[in-house]
């Protein structure tokens, strides 16, 4: 066991998985030399390699383009883009090319790749390197989506990403790189399209994704403070989405709050509603919540910023409003 | 994994010996294949047999044929939209490459891809890509891990010269050239970039070849429309690449007979230009070529007697094609073979 930051995770999964299988490549601007641009690639170079782990020029859809023809001819490449916001500059490569590429071939050709990237606000960026861009990855057939919560699961879900035959989007929430956790030694292999509950309770069920997930926690010890029991899923995954242990959860208390960084229109907590609704609507005891970031640009300033992205205070004043209507 | 090179070099960076007069015959055979069979795919839009839309080659398979012929079983080809011709002529049987026009079930990609995306892995043809630019960067990327794997397989990369003016054409050059990947680039110039003349719209009158040397490659320009010159710089390209001496970009001159696709009967182009251009057909040049070369008017009309027999043969089975199952519908999104995206 040891404490390890999220961001010491990412280099961790990326590691065991390089160690295991000479197959798997690295390659993106800065990961090498200087260790990624928020240190989540420190000693990849030095333990691999100027071979298997490149820097990149700032060109996003070479980066991406050499990851599929690398995929395509039987390597496993790991893909960083630096900013999720830098995906609508090679967005092509992953939509058009990537994604179909498989379908449209009649499964002649596979994709086992990863594209890793800073994902969400929270540090004050502004709105070019701010986005939550989930939304953007799961409304394309052929994606997997994979936004992992704390240091734990970026090992394991990295692993099943890398070891997966599809091309995996795994958003890395840059909020989250300095928050620490204990870590067991050894191999850690998670599974895709796996939902976790991380609480349980009785009253409402809070279904949170990525840096939503701490406050989702907070917020639930809050409010059991005030009488109201919550259940917390960690979604984890959008694609394969693990819709048995939510739609459970969610029968079990009658209530669904999504919380999401994501702006609000399209956002995943919309397609899970309308399962919801679809599946066990007459399981439900009240209105679908969803609690979002507004339908705008990520602002700069601190005081603004904070007052967008779903905050702890929102949830619990959201939830307690609602139940209590 | 990645081997030592040096060894290889010595034996890959040869020229290419000359072709003996049996493969200039089988180069012809090929350029008449890709006539015939193109003429016949136009001939089954205007019966509604293909549906969607097409783009033709006709005029342009002089530089399909060349490549091919310089290039290696293993070698991987990344061609446009435009890319029955590049199909075609790395081997690819006829009768699924016009059911899959026609979306047919024995289609090369049971119908799922069309006209525009034909891909055949088994024989190289690594996908025919409809956004423009797009597979330049991916032909790299297979590039890299010839590289990285030790094996002295190449990518060959097709594209028009519209192609030349979009951000993929030089991120992929730059990164081609700075990690030494053994990846050729080859820009058929037919002049027309779509509905535009090519020059009205780019900086330089060469579109790839002036542009060389902005990432330090060699500026080459070939006749298009010369399947021997052709096979010549292609194979030189090849053996540099083996060796390990990293990409080139080649620029082939040439003239597609038809529009842009189907729906364009290519009228801007003046007349002049295009009756020039008919002229310099590489189909009836290389007829002549050959037979100063010894080749018999027998043998000629003999091989486009059998392309044209396996034409209608190919033609006849792709009708008898069944439309593809529904089943293929939702298959194959996954590598698991389905479509699955919960639980």
């Amino acid at each position: 066991m040891a404490q390890l930051t999220f961001r010491e995770a990412i280099a961790r999964g990326i590691a065991q998985e390089m160690r295991r299988d000479e197959k798997v490549v690295f390659l993106g601007e800065d990961i090498g030399a200087a260790g990624g641009v928020f240190k989540g690639t420190v000693g990849l170079l030095e333990e691999f390699g100027g071979v298997r782990v490149r820097d990149t020029p700032i060109s996003e859809q070479a980066i991406l383009g050499a990851a599929m023809g690398a995929a395509m001819t039987g390597l496993r490449p790991v893909a960083e883009i630096m900013f999720s916001d830098f995906f609508a500059v090679c967005w092509d490569i992953v939509v058009n090319e990537i994604a179909k590429s498989r379908y449209m071939t009649n499964g002649q050709m596979s994709f086992p790749l990863v594209i890793r990237s800073g994902n969400g606000g929270g540090l004050r960026f502004g709105a070019q390197h701010s986005q939550s861009v989930e939304n953007w990855a799961m409304m394309v057939p052929g994606l997997k989506v994979v936004v992992p919560s704390n240091a734990v699961d970026v090992i394991g879900l990295m692993a099943a990403s890398i070891r997966d035959n599809d091309p995996v989007i795994f958003l890395e929430e840059k909020a989250l790189y300095a928050s620490k956790m204990e870590v067991p030694d050894g191999e850690i292999l998670d599974t895709l399209g796996t939902a976790k509950v991380l609480r349980q309770g009785s009253d409402a069920t809070l279904v949170a994704l990525g840096n939503m997930v701490p406050r989702a926690l907070l917020a639930a010890e809050e409010l059991a403070s005030r009488g109201i029991s919550c259940t917390v899923v960690d979604v984890r995954c959008l694609v394969p989405l693990d819709t048995q242990t939510i739609l459970r959860e969610v029968s079990a208390t009658g209530r669904l709050f999504t919380i999401e960084e994501n702006p609000r229109l399209c956002g995943w907590g919309g397609e899970l509603a309308s399962i919801v609704a679809d599946e066990i609507f007459y399981d439900l005891d009240g209105p679908l919540v969803r609690i979002t970031t507004p339908h705008i640009p990520l602002p700069a300033a601190d005081v603004l910023e904070d007052m967008a992205i779903p905050s702890v205070e929102r949830i619990v004043e959201t939830v307690y409003k609602s139940m209590n209507s | 994994m990645a081997k030592d090179k040096k060894d290889k070099k010595k034996e890959s960076a040869v020229s290419a010996p000359a072709l003996t007069l049996e493969q200039k015959l089988d180069l012809y055979r090929v350029q008449v294949e890709l006539r015939q069979f193109e003429k016949r795919a136009y001939d089954l839009f205007l019966e509604n047999f293909v549906k969607g839309t097409s783009h033709l080659s006709i005029g342009q398979e002089a530089i399909a044929a060349g490549f091919a012929a310089a290039m290696r079983p293993d070698d991987w080809t990344f061609a446009t939209y435009r890319g029955h011709a590049h199909t075609l002529a790395r081997g690819v049987p006829m009768t699924p490459v016009l059911a899959e026009l026609m979306g047919r079930e024995n289609g090369l990609m049971a119908g799922k891809g069309g006209s525009m995306h034909l891909t055949s892995v088994e024989h190289g043809v690594m996908g025919s890509y409809a956004i423009i630019g797009a597979h330049l960067p991916i032909a790299c990327g297979a590039a890299w891990s010839a590289q990285y794997r030790g094996t002295d397989q190449v990518a060959v990369c097709f594209f028009g010269d519209g192609s030349t003016n979009i951000g993929a054409f030089h991120e992929a050059l730059n990164f081609a050239a700075v990690w030494k990947l053994p990846v050729i680039f080859v820009c058929e110039n037919n002049l027309w970039m779509e509905y535009t003349r090519t020059t009205e719209v780019t900086a330089v009158e060469n579109p790839a070849a002036d542009r060389a040397s902005a990432y330090g490659l060699e500026s080459i320009i070939v006749d298009g429309n010369d399947a021997d010159a052709v096979y010549e710089v292609a194979s030189a390209a090849i053996s540099r690449a083996r060796a390990g001496d990293g990409p080139s970009m080649i620029e082939a001159k040439t003239y597609r007979h038809f529009g842009h696709s189907r729906a364009d009967p290519g009228k801007y182009r003046p007349d002049d230009e295009v009756a020039e251009w008919l002229k310099k057909d590489p189909i009836p040049r290389y007829h002549q070529r050959l037979l100063k070369e010894g080749a018999t008017e027998q043998q000629l009309t003999a091989i486009e007697a059998s392309v044209a027999a396996a034409v209608d043969r190919a033609t006849e089975e792709a009708k008898a094609g069944k439309a593809p199952s529904p089943e293929l519908l939702m298959k194959d999104v996954w590598a698991d073979g389905g479509s699955q995206w919960r639980n």
